[in-house]
């Protein structure tokens, strides 16, 4: 009989698991600081062209919204719409909400804020257009035309 | 005085875990991990109407003029093209250096005019305008490629490298002024 043979049944180790809510917390951490709260309600329809050349973007929150496209409301007609943050808007109110945005942010960055007009592909040009002129005419001129990335399809 | 000494009774931290699951739980579920993807685009200033709009010489071959129509259609230098045929129209032009006649002088007078319809569909004036940006960043990368052996986005960002294949291949694309069409 060796010495060091043990007498009995040998019983695997159970895993210790005392690390587990750490290991927990960092992913719980993880997510709340990657969480952003859904934006506000979508109320038009924004199915965006998908092309190849994308960009990302990395400053999120240098990034101002616009939906263009027909209301999911049926009962709002499907003529396409222009929504600013939660409510439905014209273009005339482009000039005022971007320049509510823009006074959110410090001065030193504000030339780098980028308008991002998400709108459905079927939206015709003519109302990018008016959008894009108001822009101009506030001078910012940063704009970012929101597609996803893929190949371009026929 | 024996004061007896009293131990604190443990806090049971079992279900701390759980807790944090449940919390975990909410996050995961709450996240968007959506991107912002989109393609880059600068304006133009928007032009003074005391001032006077400067006259640019623009030789008429470094302009490659592009118009979509109402129908979506494809115009270049007023014929009719295919989509898929854009990028390397648009990369002979940029990257002629003078050899033809009908396309630019240099590669940083090559000017890309953007002209739409306010018919145009959103998708497919995205779409043209994606083909001209990939024109560019196709030239870029050639350039970067044979000149440094590495493609332009391996290049450090806002390094002489990279400074010189945009100086080299500017991206001038101009989107034009609205035009007014009376029906």
């Amino acid at each position: 009989m060796s010495k060091f043979r043990k007498e009995g049944k040998k019983e695997s180790p159970g895993i210790n698991t005392s690390a587990l809510p750490d290991i927990v917390f960092m992913l719980l951490f993880f997510f709340m600081v990657a969480t952003k709260m859904r934006d506000p309600k979508v109320m038009v329809k924004t199915s965006v062209p998908v092309v190849s050349e994308v960009e990302k973007i990395v400053k999120k929150s240098w990034i101002n919204h616009i939906l263009v496209g027909p209301p999911t409301d049926p009962s709002k007609g499907d003529a396409p719409r222009i929504q600013f943050d939660d409510k439905f808007g014209s273009v005339d109110e482009v000039q005022q909400f971007i320049t509510l945005k823009k006074n959110e942010h410090p001065e030193a960055i504000r030339d780098y804020l980028t308008t991002a007009i998400k709108a459905d592909r079927s939206v015709k040009m003519g109302l990018i257009q008016d959008i894009k002129q108001e822009l101009r005419k506030i001078n910012s001129l940063k704009l970012l035309y929101s597609a996803s990335e893929g190949e371009v399809e026929e | 005085m024996g004061r007896k000494s009293r131990s604190t009774p443990e806090i049971n931290a079992g279900s701390m875990a759980d807790i944090a699951f449940l919390l975990l739980v909410f996050f995961l579920v709450t996240t968007t991990m959506d991107q912002q993807k989109g393609l880059r685009v600068q304006l133009p200033p928007y032009p003074d109407p005391t001032v006077p709009p400067p006259v640019v010489e623009q030789n008429d071959r470094n302009v490659l003029e592009v118009l979509v129509n109402s129908g979506d259609q494809l115009l270049v230098e007023r014929k009719p093209l295919r989509i898929e045929e854009l990028t390397d129209l648009t990369k002979r032009h940029i990257q002629n250096e003078g050899r033809d006649p009908n396309f630019s002088d240099s590669s940083t007078a090559a000017v890309v005019s953007l002209k739409n319809d306010r018919g145009t569909s959103l998708e497919r004036y995205v779409q043209v305008y994606n083909e001209l940006i990939r024109a560019y960043n196709e030239s870029r990368d050639e350039y970067a490629r044979s000149k440094y052996g590495r493609p332009f986005k391996e290049l450090p960002p806002k390094g002489d490298e990279a400074t010189a294949v945009k100086k080299k291949f500017p991206m001038k694309i101009s989107e034009a002024e609205p035009v007014e069409y009376t029906p």
